[in-house]
């Protein structure tokens, strides 16, 4: 089975998210990227597949040059070959990606193509239902169980407060969920084995976009409000504020 | 400015979150119709005038009892073009995620996920949506001609205005679905999910272990309220991860946010931090959760939440 899982690098979930002085992009200094955990899923569930299959699993990544230490986070779980498709910054507009990362498919003529179902920098949601349409293959989005037979998939996604099972055949677009897996750690040997794999770059002019971000700010800060009380006595009237003051209740 | 409203459904019932499109719509004081996709939808036309709807378009075949991202994001496409929509307004949802993108790939439309604020800026849109779990709010335009853009659940309140609702019926093509849903599988019953809940009450580390989460049920139970927890109690496998509010969970927008024995890690807080009120309980008075809290109290759960759940049935 051949294999390809779109990876994106995000700054790791426990950064404080800093703007440049004019507010039109956020400052990279000291953040600490990582590879998207909904990604880390999508590459488990790529290496399971090639552990019970056979095949090989190719790691692809738009941005620009730190991305390839995310690439080698995924080479060293087990991937095999790596795609680094260069841009000076990831695009504000997903669709843009998506037709880039789309070319790089059509190439590849991969049986799966799995991805995160979000990353957790942009959080537009939006790439496979893109590739989907990009690469006329059916998708599957938010997947927490995925079973594969011959030709048939079999996969379950979440939905609001409910699961539903979607059918499907390959070659298709899958983007993982978490609870689809649990993705192992990278060995040493897999590290040493990912620093020794050559990453094929790719150069591409992407197109310009129809998504602009006009600026950036920072959520309205919420002041601390008032501490009701230190022990269960303060339930009585903490409940009366609730439903006096704020009428949530 | 023409604005289609995708109505999104599920057995047999519109879903919140299109009521509250209809009330943004009226909002922005632009002409707007209400786009219904299924196979046995018509009772609908009804409840959509009872928001304010004054014109539905039902786009039936029978294919679409079952739903398919492909074959509804086809129809879909040709809606907005029939109707000669400017903007397309779903829900950000798991359907409206799953479906905008799509149209906009079919139709060459830019997309906006999440929003949080949709106002008019001379015949443009100015479009707010959290980016970083709303670790930061991007402002953004789409320079497409047709615009997508689903709206985050919860931020604009549904508000009743009746309408008498005109009706047109489209017999749709359904062409050949490539994915389609065989089975839906519900969650236990009754329950609510965070995204769309109006009160969330979520439990955290301090919870100190899933055979404590009556509780948590207990006290959501008795305000109607969907219940939630933190990375650390999904991570440790003490509850689901539907239940998890945060950056690698649910970005969430409720009325009330009872967080309990939770510390509010970074992570956390950008989930939740847009709830209008946030009430935390937890014995930690340096814990980052009082930061953002409206009401604190500042003691052990295990005596705070039963007290709760005592008064709150005594007054029921």
């Amino acid at each position: 089975m051949n294999i390809a899982v779109c990876v994106k690098q995000v700054p790791d979930t426990e950064t404080r998210i800093k703007l440049t002085d004019d507010h039109k992009a956020v400052n990279e200094d000291d953040i600490n990227f990582i590879l998207n955990p909904y990604d880390e899923f999508a590459v488990e569930e790529a290496l399971q597949l090639k552990e019970k299959n056979d095949g090989e699993v190719t790691i692809i990544s738009l941005g620009p040059d730190r991305v390839t230490s995310a690439i080698r986070s995924a080479l060293a779980m087990g991937a095999d070959k790596a795609i680094h498709i260069k841009a000076e910054q990831h695009p504000a507009d997903p669709a843009v990606t998506a037709e880039a990362l789309a070319a790089v498919l059509k190439e590849g003529n991969y049986d799966l193509i799995l991805l995160g179902k979000q990353a957790i920098d942009d959080d537009h949601t939006q790439m496979a239902s893109l590739l989907a349409e990009e690469l006329d293959l059916p998708a599957v989005t938010v997947v927490i169980k995925l079973d594969i037979e011959g030709d048939k998939i079999t996969a379950e996604r979440e939905i609001d407060g409910a699961h539903e099972v979607v059918e499907c055949s390959l070659p298709a677009i899958i983007a993982a969920q978490r609870g689809l897996n649990e993705p192992r750690y990278a060995s040493l040997k897999g590290i040493m084995r990912a620093k020794k794999i050559q990453i094929e770059a790719k150069e591409m002019s992407l197109a310009d976009g129809q998504l602009e971000i006009v600026e950036f700010n920072y959520p309205p800060q919420k002041s601390a409000g008032k501490i009701v009380g230190d022990s269960a006595d303060a339930v009585p009237e903490l409940l009366r504020l609730l439903h006096e003051e704020a009428k949530v209740i | 400015m023409k604005i289609l409203i995708y109505a999104e459904h599920r057995e047999g019932k519109i879903r919140k979150i299109t009521y509250e499109n209809i009330t943004l719509a009226k909002q922005l004081g632009q002409p707007f119709e209400v786009l219904v996709v299924g196979s046995d939808v018509d009772h609908f036309a009804d409840e959509m005038a009872k928001y304010g709807a004054e014109k539905v378009v039902f786009y039936k075949n029978s294919a679409f009892a079952q739903y398919s991202p492909d074959g509804y994001a086809k129809v879909i496409a040709k809606a907005v073009q029939d109707r000669g929509a400017d903007v397309l307004l779903m829900g950000a949802t798991s359907t409206g995620k799953d479906l905008g993108p799509r149209v906009g790939a079919i139709l060459n439309a830019a997309m906006a996920t999440d929003c949080t604020k949709v106002e008019l800026d001379g015949d443009d849109l100015k479009l707010l949506r959290p980016m970083y779990a709303g670790k930061v709010h991007a402002s953004i335009r789409l320079t497409s001609p047709v615009k997508i853009v689903t709206v985050r659940p919860n931020v604009y309140s549904a508000a009743e205005a009746p309408a008498s609702a005109q009706t047109e019926t489209v017999d749709a093509e359904a062409a050949d679905f490539k994915a389609v849903v065989k089975e839906i599988i519900s969650g236990a019953q009754g329950k609510l999910d965070v995204t769309e809940a109006d009160i969330i009450v979520s439990g955290g580390r301090g919870m100190k272990g899933p055979e404590n989460w009556h509780l948590i049920e207990d006290l959501a139970g008795l305000l109607g309220a969907a219940t939630g927890a933190s990375r650390a109690a999904v991570d440790a496998g003490w509850r689901p991860h539907d239940e998890q509010v945060g950056q690698t969970g649910k970005t969430v927008s409720p009325s009330l946010y009872i967080a309990v024995g939770i510390s509010g890690a970074i992570q956390h807080l950008a989930g939740m931090s847009s709830s209008k009120y946030i009430v935390a309980i937890n014995k930690d008075p340096e814990a980052p959760i009082f930061k953002v809290a409206d009401y604190g109290i500042v003691a052990d759960l295990f005596e705070v939440v039963p007290r709760m759940i005592e008064e709150l049935k005594s007054k029921n």
